[in-house]
């Protein structure tokens, strides 16, 4: 088989998309740096695409690769060290490391847990957080993740440069948190998680087309995490994360409108999905230790379920916004009760809560506030007060669908 | 590896709470600190008089200029300090999630470094002799 012939090349290929990842994550504990592993992991596909033709296709591709990789970044290293470095030293650091580990196989889900993590370290700037674990986890390139987000690339080649820099400056070590930092450290991970997952929701309001689908790759996150650490709050935000995206097909009309929960074609959600969200979302609950991702998981299964918005059970919405509350206090998630409670007890009642909601202040440049507002004004046959609601809602919504929703409903207001 | 623990409290709040709290937490400083002594991460610790009693000085041209108090007008000012030996950031997290004022206020963990003089890196800390 010559070097360049079109198996070894998909072979190789298949490869890199199956487990470039993994061979990343072992070498970056084993060698102690991302950049250095990063080159690790390139030398070691190119030296997969020279030999595998003459000696054939591993049976452990994997094994093969991060051996490659140590060898020649160790090569590397010596070939750049200065007289004064003691690198025989780092070089027997990382041969021990290298010899410790238990095996080829076992330990490497171990190694990607320690990726996430560190990734997603608190310590890190949020969007350093989100354009590393792009990266390193989930193999965007630079030029995908700035398309992404619609930044320039040395915006995200910077951010993930400070990052690094930050890792080993701090020295951010490359492990998972022990049993009592994991609750803390795991919100920070699905935070960056749904954070992917938001971006990518919004862009497929039909603004722009050549965005990467972030929303997959979330989700796509999402299950990596629930495999390699199945906590009933990773799993209830995965479950989140395919409820909102069951409903991807109704909220838009093909002009890119938006389409309210209430007035979407339910015959038009992705029932597998809901199918597969709500089972993973029962486990969740069941467990007891679950937290706020998997009671919003709850709700938006009890919307998944209801055949249409007038039979949603919504007494049990507020029940399980009380409970999100509990865990969670925040005057927007008081604001979702507020409607709920409209749903259940009638317009006036949400009303009331609302009044009082933007009386206190935070919400106050918080246009779905406003909207919301508006919305239950006009239920009550308020006309102005909706009118007045609508126009503040429109001075602070930033989105092409969102003001045109907007619009719309003050021009029916006549 | 080295990590600064710089502790910020709001000095309003800090003088509003009454002598026999302010008494017990000292107590569970000077706790604390045995308990570094013990685990190895103590290096050295200190407790701020409030930035009132500060004084800034600046050199500028070879001449030394005076003015009282710091320049920064935020609520939190530094109370106190400590310097602690840790295996890494995680580690010196922990130790300053323990500190017994940082319920009150907010502890910043800065990694101490070395100086480099010709490339060649030289600790800046000193024993007093």
């Amino acid at each position: 088989m010559a070097a360049d012939s079109p198996d070894v090349r998909s072979v190789v290929d298949a490869v890199y998309r199956a487990e470039s990842r993994r061979v990343l994550a072992t070498l970056i504990r084993q060698l102690g740096d991302f950049d250095v592993a990063e080159e690790a992991v390139h030398e070691a596909f190119v030296a997969a695409v020279e030999r595998w033709p003459a000696e054939g296709v591993p049976d452990n591709p994997r094994a093969w690769l991060i051996t490659v990789g140590r060898f020649k970044a160790i090569d590397r290293l010596r070939r750049r060290s200065r007289h004064d470095v003691p690198l025989d030293d780092v070089v027997e650091q990382v041969e021990a490391i290298a010899g410790a580990a238990p095996g080829a196989d076992e330990g490497v889900e171990d190694d990607r847990l320690r990726l996430v993590f560190t990734c997603c370290h608190p310590a890190l700037a949020a969007d350093a957080q989100v354009a590393l674990t792009l990266r390193e986890v989930c193999g965007l390139t630079t030029e995908e993740i700035a398309r992404a987000y619609l930044v320039p690339p040395p915006t995200v080649a910077q951010r993930i440069v400070r990052a690094k820099a930050k890792i080993r400056d701090a020295r951010i070590p490359y492990e998972v948190p022990g049993r009592g930092e994991l609750p803390q450290r795991l919100a920070s991970v699905l935070r960056v998680i749904y954070l992917v997952f938001n971006e990518g929701y919004l862009a497929s309001s039909g603004e722009s087309l050549t965005r990467h689908d972030l929303s997959a790759e979330a989700i796509r996150l999402g299950r990596l995490l629930v495999e390699l650490l199945p906590e009933p709050e990773a799993v209830g935000l995965l479950a989140l994360m395919l409820l909102h995206e069951s409903r991807r097909g109704a909220r838009t009309t093909p002009a890119g409108d938006l389409v309210l929960l209430a007035d979407q074609d339910r015959s038009l959600w992705d029932r597998a999905r809901i199918a597969d969200a709500v089972r993973l979302a029962e486990g969740a609950l069941a467990s007891r230790r679950f937290g706020p991702y998997t009671i919003q998981a709850a709700i938006a299964a009890v919307h998944a379920e209801a055949p249409s918005a007038e039979t949603t059970d919504w007494p049990q919405i507020v029940a399980l916004y009380d409970a999100l509350l509990e865990l969670e206090p925040s005057p927007v998630v008081e604001l979702n009760r507020a409607v709920a409670v409209a749903m259940r007890d009638g317009p006036a009642a949400g009303l009331a809560l609302v009044d009082a909601l933007l009386e206190r202040g935070e919400l106050a440049d918080y246009h779905l506030a406003h909207s919301a507002r508006a919305d239950l004004r006009r239920r009550l046959g308020q006309t102005e007060g909706a009118r007045e609601s609508y126009r503040a809602a429109l001075a602070l919504a930033r989105q092409g669908p969102e003001r045109r929703f907007l619009e719309r409903r003050l021009a029916e207001l006549g | 590896m080295r990590y600064l623990c710089l502790i910020y409290l709001d000095e309003k709040a800090l003088a509003a709470i009454p002598e026999r709290e302010t008494s017990a937490l000292n107590a569970r400083h000077l706790e604390f600190n045995e308990g570094l002594l013990d685990s190895g991460h103590f290096v050295e610790a200190e407790a701020l008089q409030p930035a009132a009693a500060s004084t800034c000085v600046r050199v500028r041209n070879g001449k030394v200029a005076l003015t009282d108090g710091p320049y920064a007008e935020t609520k939190e000012m530094v109370a106190g300090f400590y310097l602690i030996e840790a295996r890494d950031l995680n580690e010196a997290i922990q130790v300053a999630s323990r500190i017994p004022s940082a319920p009150l206020g907010t502890v910043e963990v800065r990694p101490c470094r070395d100086l480099e003089v010709d490339g060649v890196a030289h600790k800046a800390s000193r024993k007093p002799r």
